[in-house]
């Protein structure tokens, strides 16, 4: 069955934010808009979000990581927020597997909030509906768009690609192939929401030089050396023989 | 059953008859990639990386994705606004004026200065890309004090790679991250270049490249390098020279090509007795003296083992060693001398200083010096260099370094980046594939052609300035000083203080010009520069002086022009406020004859044109340059008949030529009565249509075989003298030994003939001009008390805010609300400091109460924050009690704009003694906790900025900004 995510890639991404201002301002005029931000212009400014970027360290100096995570909604293949919703309003799309809200129907109670163990969920305290990424399920399908565009916002955004979109259930997908060869990996398997975004690990890379590698016959020093010339007083055969 | 709201099929909210594209250039930082914006009724929906462009290529980041927030800002001026009458600065007490008013106040104010003293008058301009214009401004109005902001940025940067290797980082040239296998960033803001560099570190390492990051902190792009190390602010330049010695003590350069574009092996007059000491032997001296240096430098053979002219067809030069000329002249090859001076500089002596264990330093010029060898890049491209010598291939050893402020921002900064540089030009890395590329119009001459005037009599009434207000100093008689050695510019630029202060001193004018030292102004006119608050050094003082009185009551500055968008701390202070538009309402060009965006493949310019109409009565500052410039009737601006030459900007644009027929103008693509031309051409007068035709971006591409050693690439040079951009086909051979700074060595020891620095400036400028690079503490911290404040203190960029341009920004402003002070968990807790305390950090200037956050990110003897979140509570249209005001804080309080009083002058900027560049990053500090009952809240604090008139306040939607694009919207 046809599943669509996003796998990103934590080994290039930067946390420059562009997949989270991109999303906002591609969804606050869409059909998810509008995303309203309260105390815009003063104290403690706090807006709805689909997607964020949580930068963390990992380790002790000067063995430290640091790592940037964006998050957004996992589009679990067995969403917890779906069977808690009192009104039907949270459903999950059989034909490509995107979880969405159906804001008509939505009450703002937030159980599908307190059900998502991944905190992907934001209620709009504007409206009072539960909001979350569509994966921009106003764009992918959009025959108005030219093909290339067909993606979520923050896909066509993010400078380092580190968003890859596509279906994770088709193996020759790009996404399935990242998946597989890249160590792809789900949050919280052992919770069993089977999350359809994956991400994939840092890889480092390395320089091995061996010691040899030093040593090497056309080493430019030597071509500073003045080749060694006996003094023309100093011995040669003319001394001890006379052929 | 109702609908579900995400229905693909609907194009409800999007009906095309609704619909508007258009492309422009983004200008929400200097990265300036093509946008297209989309607009609902007129509205913007949806700004979008121009997928057509060659900068970036259909990405955008944070800030570009977040226009439409700084579009809708309540921080937005609207009005031109003079201060009332008997009102103090700082107080935002102004009155609407209409935009007629405002020019005739400038234009009678400024024509009377311009009749009597232009000097009177100093233009000072920030983060903007327009200096081609506000220079010649600046020049046809005749005053030299004009800068624009690169003095306080990373104009060390600048300097010290372009008398290097011909070119820099940044607009001139980067990393070739396509190529290269490894990859060493040192010290990057992250808010510039943004968007190509990241989406380059992503394929690099996606084909397996090496990234090393060194910085004291690791945030931002160094999270992802394969190896961090962390490294102490201010001795970048001892691990250069460590890592310098390292690769030479190893055999690990490349010989071949520093033989042949390099001054290594040429010879040095070893003679101390002779005027000539230190400087190159010459063979013959030139007919034709020109901005170009003549071949006529001598090596020594090795097969015949004597002197030879160099580049002679079958010589091949000794590096190392020292010869005697038959007139007796004792020489030795400058990479003899190099190889003197790094002698000491070993890995141990390096670790001492830069906290880098002496291992990592040895493997990292290992791993730096096999890579460059034994990866050698071949690509087919046949070449021709300006000896006459064709090369099959061309050659790439691929090692790539990039930075920035990290170096720049050091009083030591310009000899640390020469460091740099001379490292990548050992490694065979110029130029070439893999390693460094530049882009046009560089590579230039050493140093670049431009001068300023180095006589005072350049500056006359009612005439154009005999120079440019700024350049490129070759040798002492260059400086623009007066007959005894003073300097002629407010700034001091180009005086025996700053010798090679290439951009200028802004950090310092304020102060200077309160001070009266070295004479006091009449009128300052600031554009889109925030020197009331994170632009300056010394914030709090600054603004006092902006604001000082003399004993008659009048203004120690009598007159200060504002022109900003926003309503930044810098407007309160202003007496004359000019509206700007923003990036979305104007005409503007990225030109060839400023800072162009151009590619490594070749020279790239693009225009902004209007996506939305300008609010309210905004003017974009080029406009007002122009009309400024018809009604005092500044000579270029008008007919041989004395009318308006220029109706507008955009027309000026077009219309404008260097010189009568020159053909060359603000934009290189489509010149030439039909479009026909490029480069060079008749103006046309379509060229904006056709601009806004093909993205607003034009990108000549060369042919491939100019695409790299373009310093000694026949073809490349031709073909850039055929169209202008550069007037000698001569080599322009690295030099890895500098005579220019020699010139001032030899000045301030008295041997040579010409301008001498006064007295008390000779110890300085003997010891700095240093033809070779060394490592010195930054000054600063020369003079501070290292076990009283043992911390240096940095700020870094985040990639979502540009400088303070954003907290005015709805979504940005939510990404970075306030800042902490970032600590290293040991060292705060050491100082008992708790992780989310309040605590004090305070340098021999000053101190600052803010919060504490540990970190493990960051090396135990640095703190460091992001740069200008902070603000002063009221300023960028937030209220009073913003987190921005109450919890941000500027690391600004805490460094000093001039040094402490010395031998070497009392009154020394805090700048490095070379080229002027603003140490931002040598402040010592120390920490400790805030006292229990302390307010929570940063300190210092000011007095809440009031809202200005015409202030775009009917945004402030109050709780709750609802935005959805287009007037028939929910909104």
């Amino acid at each position: 069955m046809k599943q669509l995510a996003l796998v990103i890639d934590l080994n290039v991404c930067v946390g420059c934010h562009a997949c989270v201002t991109s999303c906002k301002e591609w969804n606050t005029s869409g059909t998810a808009g509008w995303m309203a931000d309260e105390n815009p212009y003063s104290k403690d400014p706090t807006g709805t979000f689909f997607n964020r970027v949580q930068t963390f360290e990992v380790g002790q100096f000067p063995n430290t990581e640091t790592v940037h995570f964006p998050k957004s909604c996992l589009h679990c293949e067995d969403p917890p927020c779906v069977p808690v919703c009192p009104t039907g309003a949270s459903y999950k799309r059989e034909s490509d597997g995107i979880v969405l809200v159906d804001s008509e129907k939505c009450i703002g109670c937030s159980y599908c909030s307190w059900a998502c163990p991944y905190g992907a969920r934001e209620l709009d305290e504007e409206q009072k509906i539960m909001k979350k990424c569509t994966l921009c399920v106003d764009r992918i399908y959009d025959e108005t768009l030219p093909e290339q565009e067909r993606k979520p916002a923050c896909v066509m955004a993010c400078p380092t690609e580190a968003r890859l979109f596509g279906d994770v259930n088709d193996p020759q997908s790009e996404v399935a192939i990242a998946i597989r060869e890249s160590g792809g990996y789900q949050l919280m398997p052992e919770w069993g929401t089977k999350p359809a975004n994956h991400y994939l690990p840092r890889r480092k890379a390395s320089i091995t030089i061996h010691e040899d590698e030093l040593v090497r016959a056309d080493n430019p020093l030597k071509k500073e050396r003045k080749l060694p010339m006996p003094d023309d007083k100093d011995p040669t055969l003319d001394e001890i023989t006379s052929w | 059953m109702s609908k579900p709201i995400h229905d693909p099929l609907s194009k409800q909210v999007d009906d095309a008859s609704r619909m508007e594209v258009k492309n422009t250039t983004c200008y929400m930082c200097a990265c300036r990639c093509g946008i297209r914006v989309t607009l609902r009724d007129g509205e913007i929906r949806y700004i979008q990386g121009n997928p057509d462009h060659p900068l970036n290529k259909g990405v955008i980041c944070a800030k570009g994705s977040s226009g439409i927030m700084k579009q809708y800002s309540p921080a937005r001026l609207t009005k031109p606004l003079l201060r009332k009458q008997g009102s103090d600065r700082g107080e935002s007490d102004f009155e609407e004026i209409s935009g007629d008013r405002a020019f005739e106040i400038m234009s009678d104010r400024l024509g009377h200065l311009r009749a009597t003293d232009p000097k009177k008058f100093a233009l000072f301009t920030g983060r903007d890309q327009m200096q081609a214009l506000t220079g010649m401004f600046a020049k046809q109005f005749g005053t030299p004090n004009y800068a624009a902001h690169g003095g306080f940025c990373s104009v060390n940067m600048a300097a010290g790679m372009i008398y290097t290797i011909g070119g820099s980082f940044w607009e001139f040239g980067g990393p070739d991250l396509e190529r290269a296998k490894l990859f060493l960033m040192i010290g990057t803001a992250e808010d510039h270049h943004s968007n190509p560099l990241k989406t380059a570190l992503s394929k690099f390492k996606r084909q397996g490249g090496k990234f090393i990051s060194i910085n004291p902190v690791r945030t931002g792009y160094s999270a992802i390098a394969d190896e961090w190390i962390p490294i102490r602010p201010g001795t970048d330049g001892a691990l250069f020279l460590a890592l310098t010695n390292e690769i030479i003590k190893q055999g690990l350069y490349d010989r071949e090509f520093l033989t042949r574009y390099s001054n290594a092996p040429e010879l040095v007059n070893m003679d101390e007795d002779s005027s000539e000491y230190g400087m190159f032997v010459r063979f013959e001296v030139p007919h034709e003296e020109g901005c170009f240096e003549p071949q006529n430098k001598l090596w020594w053979d090795r097969g015949l083992d004597k002197p030879i002219s160099t580049h002679t067809p079958g010589a091949d030069p000794y590096f190392l060693g020292e010869y005697k000329l038959d007139d007796g002249t004792p020489v030795k090859p400058s990479f003899q001398l190099l190889v003197d001076r790094v002698k000491g500089y070993t890995a141990e002596w390096a670790s001492e200083i830069t906290g880098i264990p002496e291992k990592t330093i040895k493997r990292l010029a290992h791993e730096m010096g096999i890579t460059a060898r034994d990866e050698k890049i071949e690509l087919p491209i046949p070449w021709t260099d300006t000896w006459g010598d064709e090369h099959d291939t061309v050659t790439g050893n691929p090692v790539a370094f990039h930075a920035m402020r990290g170096l720049a921002a050091h009083s030591n900064g310009f000899q640390t980046i020469r460091a740099m540089s001379i490292l990548m030009s050992i490694l065979g890395t110029i130029d070439r594939p893999g390693g460094f590329r530049h882009k046009a119009p560089f590579p230039r001459p050493i140093p670049p052609c431009a001068k300023p005037p180095n006589d005072p009599r350049a500056v006359k009434p009612n005439t154009p300035l005999d120079g440019m207000p700024l350049g490129w100093p070759a040798d002492p008689d260059d400086l623009f000083v007066n007959d005894d050695g003073s300097p002629v510019r407010i700034d001091k630029a180009f005086s025996w203080e700053y010798p090679l202060s290439v951009h200028g001193l802004m950090h310092n004018t304020i102060t200077n010009a309160w001070r009266g030292d070295p004479y006091t102004i009449d009128t300052l006119m600031l554009f889109m520069a925030n020197m009331a608050w994170n632009s300056s050094m010394n914030t709090s003082e600054v603004r006092k002086m902006l604001n000082d009185k003399n004993e008659d009551g009048e203004y120690k500055i009598p007159f200060i022009i504002v022109a900003d968008a926003f309503q930044s701390e810098t407007v309160a202070f202003a007496d004359l406020v000019l509206p700007d538009t923003t990036y979305l309402e104007r005409h503007d060009v990225m030109s060839m004859l400023d800072r162009p965006i151009s590619e490594y493949e070749g020279p790239v310019d693009s225009v902004r044109i209007p996506v939305v109409p300008p609010k309210g009565d905004c003017k974009s500052f080029n406009d007002v340059i122009i009309e400024l410039a018809s009604r005092l009737e500044l000579p270029a601006f008008i007919n041989a008949d004395g009318s308006r030459k220029f109706r507008d900007y955009p027309d000026f644009v077009v219309n404008y030529e260097t010189a009568p027929g020159s053909g060359i103008g603000f934009l290189a693509g489509w010149r030439g009565k039909g479009g026909e031309k490029f480069m060079k051409g008749e103006p046309n007068p379509k060229q904006w249509e056709i601009y806004e035709k093909n993205n607003c971006v034009f990108h000549y591409e060369l042919p491939r075989s100019y695409q790299y050693m373009r310093n000694w690439n026949q073809g490349y040079l031709e073909w850039a003298k055929r169209h202008s951009l550069l007037r000698y086909t001569e080599p322009i051979n690295i030099h890895i030994y500098s005579e220019v700074l020699q010139k001032f060595r030899l000045a301030a020891q008295g041997k040579s003939d010409g301008k001498q620095p006064p007295d008390h400036l000779r110890e300085r400028v003997e010891t700095h001009f240093d033809p070779l690079p060394f490592y010195s503490q930054p000054l600063e911290t020369q003079q501070s008390d290292l076990h009283k404040y043992p911390l240096n203190a940095i700020t870094q960029r985040p990639m979502a805010m540009y400088h303070s341009w954003d907290s005015q920004n709805a979504w940005l402003r939510q990404i970075h609300t306030f800042n902490f002070l970032n600590v290293n968990s040991k060292t705060a807790r050491e100082a008992g400091i708790e992780d989310g305390g309040w605590m004090w950090v305070e340098s021999m200037h000053g101190k600052v109460r803010c919060l504490c956050r540990y970190s493990e990110a960051v090396e135990p003897g640095t703190v460091w924050t992001w740069n200008a979140i902070g603000k002063a509570s009221g300023a960028w249209g937030l209220d009073g009690d913003a987190n921005e005001a109450k919890q941000g804080f500027l690391m600004n309080h805490l460094i000093a704009e001039e040094l402490p009083p010395s031998a070497d002058g009392d009154h020394l900027s805090n700048s490095d003694p070379i080229t002027g560049q603003a140490g931002w990053y040598d402040v010592q500090v120390r920490i400790y906790p805030a006292a229990e009952g302390e307010p929570e809240v940063s300190s210092p604090q000011f007095e809440t900025a009031k809202t200005l008139p015409g202030q775009a306040v009917d945004l402030k939607r109050g709780r709750w900004l609802t935005y959805f694009a287009g007037k028939g919207g929910k909104t």
